[in-house]
């Protein structure tokens, strides 16, 4: 059942992320080019909704459909991990045109050299694991 | 209907997406897209090379199930909720792509340049897509997060960390299309 739930959240979004434009490389690319407001609205707008949700779960102490607390992890304090992972992602970003939720959504749009970007980012992800003791966190 | 088939404005999917992250809380997870590619690589038996993906990956199969459903939202999104796939980029966007060499813009989903599958046979295009998502996995690991872990779920969040990864991520942007797209393209 629950993962009947996961399977139908996962529809919606990647049923957003298409139609949301969210998806194409063209969007990101005019959104790095400051051509459009799209990009801006769609990630302000749910920025906004979004801590008004969070804080409001965190004031009334809202418990999940299931009756349990939502138990938010604060992210460990640093700096240069957050900025140079971020520059690195960014840049990929760019290049490819798709961030690790839109990738799986070009995949069911039929786009198959998308498989390539997805690849490739598991590769990356498997490089990190192997020098991440020698990178500054 | 043509609400639906046509493009979605900004005010519908930033909501939407909203709503995304609204469900994944009250279900007691959380919205994070790139520690799928971290569970994949557990899978496949990273864990044997290195102890970052030696961890209990069954406990992540959840989110494996939210992509499986992102695949199929964009096969309904793209076979049953779309009429045309143009995306209506901005005129001057267009412009630039097509001296850039980018003949598809402003009438494709995606550049044909890059996402026809012509592009397996094209090295300098699969270079391109496999530097774009090499970078993409391993920023997102470094950074602990991507745009849906850290833009969404840690700006929503207040988490200062996930502020300087998303300057982070319009720094690496900004230089790729200003600064080294002209050298690429």
């Amino acid at each position: 059942m629950r993962t009947l739930i996961y399977l139908f959240i996962g529809i919606l979004f990647g049923i957003t992320m298409f139609k949301s434009e969210a998806a194409s490389w063209f969007r990101i690319y005019e959104m790095f080019r400051f051509e459009s407001f799209h990009m801006y609205g769609i990630i302000g707008s749910t920025v906004i909704l979004g801590i008004l949700m969070v804080q409001s779960i965190k004031h009334f102490n809202i418990p999940s459909f299931y009756g349990e607390p939502i138990v938010f992890t604060p992210k460990a304090k640093s700096v240069s991990r957050y900025l140079f992972g971020g520059i690195i992602f960014g840049l990929g970003w760019a290049l490819a045109g798709a961030c690790p939720g839109p990738m799986f959504t070009l995949i069911g749009a039929g786009f198959a050299p998308i498989i390539v970007v997805i690849l490739a980012s598991i590769f990356g992800t498997f490089l990190y694991g192997l020098v991440k003791d020698k990178l500054p966190h | 209907m043509t609400l639906i088939l046509d493009p979605w404005p900004w005010y519908i999917s930033g909501p939407m997406i909203a709503l995304v992250l609204f469900l994944l809380l009250m279900v007691g997870k959380s919205f994070g897209m790139s520690s799928n590619l971290r569970t994949l690589c557990s899978i496949c038996g990273a864990g044997n090379t290195s102890g970052f993906f030696k961890f209990d990956w069954k406990s992540q199969r959840w989110n494996l199930v939210v992509v499986l459903g992102a695949i199929i939202g964009g096969y309904i999104g793209s076979h049953f909720l779309s009429t045309g796939l143009a995306v209506a980029i901005h005129p001057d966007t267009i412009e630039n792509l097509n001296t850039l060499g980018f003949k598809s813009a402003g009438t494709s989903y995606l550049p044909s340049e890059l996402f026809d599958n012509a592009v397996f046979t094209d090295m300098k295009g699969l270079l391109i897509l496999s530097i774009g998502g090499l970078f993409v996995g391993f920023g997102a690991r470094y950074a602990g997060g991507c745009t849906s872990g850290h833009a969404i779920s840690g700006l929503s969040n207040l988490q200062w960390p996930s502020l300087i990864a998303v300057i982070g991520f319009f720094a690496g942007g900004l230089t790729m299309v200003h600064l080294i797209f002209p050298f690429i393209f």
